[in-house]
């Protein structure tokens, strides 16, 4: 489990970097004009879109709490083996759980 | 070659994630709050007072993060030099670009 961890992270990091340009673009979109935003959101609203930017989401979602189990393996806390495995299950938790809460926040 | 080796990579790595999951969560509290529903409500929430400089920041963040993250993938798989050589300049010169790109983005916003 730990190692699925760290290699979604990894993953998804990679992920992400070759997202920016797109996310660049959308954001460069939405502020060009009335007419460019408003195509934006409406894009958006497609299912398939929909669909794609939460996985985007989680993603994020997951490299961050992964992260954070990274910074407090620097500060040598959860290095023992039943701590890194308990910690790997927060991860997934963590990730699901916001990506549960920021979509009740948007519906 | 100096650029983020060792110590430093680690620690830019590290702050720059600090101030990314901080903004993040700002954005995320401050879009719930405000919720700009339309373009002006949007560009203005974009260009409010110095809000712009703190996205800019983000944005310098997030490229420092993503050269040390990108730069650690490249050099643990790709082993052959003149491979890695290529792709860490690519690497570097994407990233640098997204930056003027989206300066470029916030500079339009701003004025």
């Amino acid at each position: 489990m730990a190692a699925i961890v760290s290699i979604l992270h990894r993953v998804s990091g990679v992920f992400w970097i070759l997202a920016l340009p797109l996310l660049l673009y959308a954001f460069e979109h939405s502020l060009q004009s009335e007419q460019s935003y408003l195509e934006l959101v409406q894009w958006i609203k497609q299912p398939a879109v929909i669909a794609v930017l939460l996985f985007w989401l989680w993603l994020l979602l997951h490299h961050f709490f992964a992260g954070i189990r990274f910074l407090l393996l620097d500060l040598d806390l959860g290095l023992s083996r039943d701590a890194a495995r308990r910690a790997a299950w927060l991860v997934h938790l963590g990730s699901v759980s916001s990506l549960l809460i920021i979509i009740g926040m948007f519906l | 070659m100096q650029v983020a080796s060792g110590l430093s990579a680690w620690l830019l790595q590290r702050v720059s994630a600090v101030y990314i999951a901080v903004f993040l969560l700002y954005v995320l509290i401050s879009l719930a709050m405000f919720q700009p529903v339309d373009y002006q409500h949007w560009r203005e929430w974009v260009s409010h007072d110095y809000r712009h400089l703190f996205i800019a920041l983000f944005f310098i963040a997030l490229m420092m993060h993503s050269w040390v993250g990108g730069r650690d993938v490249i050099l643990d798989y790709i082993k052959p030099f003149a491979l890695r050589l290529v792709l860490l300049v690519g690497l570097g010169l994407f990233l640098l670009w997204l930056l003027l790109w989206a300066l470029r983005i916030l500079l339009a916003v701003a004025t």
